[in-house]
C-alpha cells in the first residue's frame, strides 16, 4: 500500500509520486507518515525530508513549511525544497563561508539574524548532500 | 531623381523598423510562455494554502481575537499595491492599470498611500502627485518568490502596525493572449473563501490551529503578491507581443505603399528621360 506525496513550493511542483513512507522534520520533532495516517496539519522546521518508494530512499532539504496529511495523500507546502542530488555542494559551501564571514564582523541585529538563517540553510544543504554521498559509497 | 532616392531611403528605414518589431514580438512570445508556466507552476501551492486557510478560519476561535491579518477594522487609510511594467511598448496596458487605480483613488474618501511595483506606475503616480510610500523596480522577467518578499513585507508590516486599514492589489490580469484586464482586488484583511462542506476533514493540528494559521496567513499574502506580479508579467509580454505584431504589420503595409510610389516615380523619370532623348533626336533632324 502506498500514499500519494506532493511536494510543492510557491514556484514549482518539486515532487509528485506514490511512496511507501515519508519522514518529515515536524515542528515538534521528526514524524513518519505511513498510508492511512490520521488527518494532520503540522508546521515543519528546516531539516531533511526522507521518502521511500520500493527499496529506494530519496533525501530532500526543506527550509520550513507545512505538511498536510489526508487519508489518501500527503502534501508538503515547502518554503523551499531541494533534492539531495540537485544540491550544489560547492555553492552551499560558498554560502556558508559568506555567512560565517558576515557573522564574525560587526553587524546589526537584523543583519546577524539574516546571516544566521543563511548559515543554517547552507549547513542543512551540506548535511543532506553529505549524507547522500556517504550512502552512495556504502552501496 | 531626388524624390526617388528619398523614397528608397524611407523604405529602407521602415524595413529595419519592421525587423526590430518582429524580433521584439518573438522575444515577447517566448517570455510570455515562460511567465505563464511560472504562474501555472505555483497553482497547487496556492490552492492548498487557500483550502487550509478557509478550513482553519471556519474553526471556532479558541477565545481571543482573530489573527491580525483577518481582522476587519474601520477604514481610516487605504493602501494600493500598484503593479505595472518597467518598460513601455506594450500597447495601452500600463495606462489602463494607471487609469483604473487613479479613478479608484479619486472615489475614496479616506487618504490613500501607494506601493508601486514597476517603473511605469511609479512615474505616473508621482506625476499626478500621489503619495508613494515605496517603489519597486527592475524585478526582471522571472522574479523568484524571494525577490517579491520585500513587497509583501511592507504590506504586512503597515497593516499590522495599523498604518493602513485595508490593502488593495491592482494589476493586469492575464485573460488570454489578446485580452488583459486591469483588476483591483482586496488583499488585506484576508477574506477566507467559504468551505465546500465535504472538505471538512477533522485535522490534528501541530502545534495548534492558531499557530498554523498564524504561519500560513503571511505566506498566503506573499503568494498573492507574487502571483499578481507573475500575472502582470505575462500580461505585459502578451500585450507587447500583440503591439509588436501590429507594428510589424503596419510597417509591411507602409513598405508596400512606398514601393508602389517608388516604382511609379521611377517609371515616370524613365518616361521623361525617353521623351527628352527622342525630343532631342527629333530636334537634330
Amino acid at each position: 500500500m502506498t500514499i500519494r506525496l506532493d511536494i510543492v513550493t510557491a514556484e514549482q511542483l518539486v515532487f509528485s509520486d506514490d511512496v511507501d513512507i515519508v519522514v518529515a522534520p515536524g515542528i515538534d520533532g521528526e514524524l513518519a507518515v505511513l498510508p492511512r495516517h490520521a488527518p494532520l496539519m503540522t508546521m515543519l522546521q528546516p531539516g531533511e525530508l526522507r521518502l521511500r518508494k520500493g527499496g529506494e530512499e530519496t533525501l530532500m532539504a526543506i527550509t520550513g513549511g507545512f505538511l498536510e496529511v489526508r487519508p489518501d495523500r500527503v502534501t508538503v507546502l515547502a518554503d523551499a525544497a531541494e533534492r539531495a542530488e540537485d544540491i550544489d555542494a560547492a555553492r552551499a559551501e560558498e554560502a556558508k563561508r559568506r555567512a560565517e564571514e558576515r557573522l564574525s564582523g560587526k553587524v546589526s541585529e537584523a543583519d546577524a539574524a539574516r546571516a544566521e538563517a543563511a548559515l543554517r540553510r547552507s549547513l542543512l544543504r551540506l548535511r543532506v548532500a553529505e549524507k547522500r554521498r556517504r550512502r552512495r559509497s556504502e552501496l | 531623381m531626388a524624390n526617388i532616392r528619398l523614397i528608397r531611403r524611407r523604405i529602407r528605414g521602415v524595413q529595419s523598423i519592421a525587423k526590430i518589431t518582429r524580433a521584439m514580438e518573438m522575444i515577447a512570445t517566448s517570455k510570455m510562455r515562460r511567465a505563464q508556466e511560472a504562474g501555472v507552476a505555483g497553482r497547487p501551492y496556492d490552492e492548498k494554502i487557500r483550502q487550509v486557510i478557509s478550513a482553519l478560519a471556519a474553526l471556532p476561535q479558541a477565545g481571543g481575537a482573530p489573527h491580525p491579518l483577518l481582522q476587519r477594522r474601520a477604514v481610516n487609510k487605504i493602501a494600493v499595491v500598484h503593479i505595472t511594467s518597467d518598460r513601455g511598448l506594450c500597447g495601452g496596458l500600463n495606462s489602463n492599470i494607471n487609469r483604473t487605480t487613479a479613478s479608484f483613488l479619486v472615489e475614496q474618501e479616506v487618504p490613500a498611500t501607494l506601493i508601486t511595483v514597476g517603473r511605469k506606475g511609479s512615474e505616473f503616480m508621482r506625476r499626478v502627485g500621489r503619495d508613494v510610500r515605496a517603489e519597486f523596480t527592475r524585478l526582471g522577467d522571472r522574479p523568484s518568490l524571494l525577490d517579491t518578499l520585500p513587497i509583501s513585507r511592507i504590506v504586512i508590516d503597515d497593516y499590522c502596525s495599523g498604518l493602513v486599514d485595508v490593502v488593495y492589489l491592482a494589476y493586469a490580469r492575464f485573460v488570454t493572449t489578446m485580452t488583459q484586464t486591469p483588476v483591483l482586488e482586496q488583499l488585506l484583511p484576508v477574506e477566507p473563501a467559504e468551505m465546500p462542506a465535504m472538505q471538512n476533514v477533522e485535522y490534528i493540528y501541530e502545534p495548534d490551529p492558531e499557530a498554523v494559521l498564524g504561519e500560513l496567513l503571511p505566506r498566503f499574502v506573499e503568494m498573492e503578491v507574487y502571483h499578481a506580479i507573475l500575472e502582470s508579467i505575462a500580461s505585459e509580454q502578451s500585450a507587447r507581443m500583440v503591439a509588436m505584431r501590429n507594428a510589424t504589420e503596419s510597417a509591411n503595409e507602409l513598405i508596400e505603399d512606398l514601393t508602389l510610389l517608388y516604382n511609379k516615380a521611377r517609371q515616370e523619370s524613365i518616361t521623361t528621360e525617353l521623351l527628352d532623348i527622342t525630343g532631342g533626336a527629333a530636334a537634330l533632324k
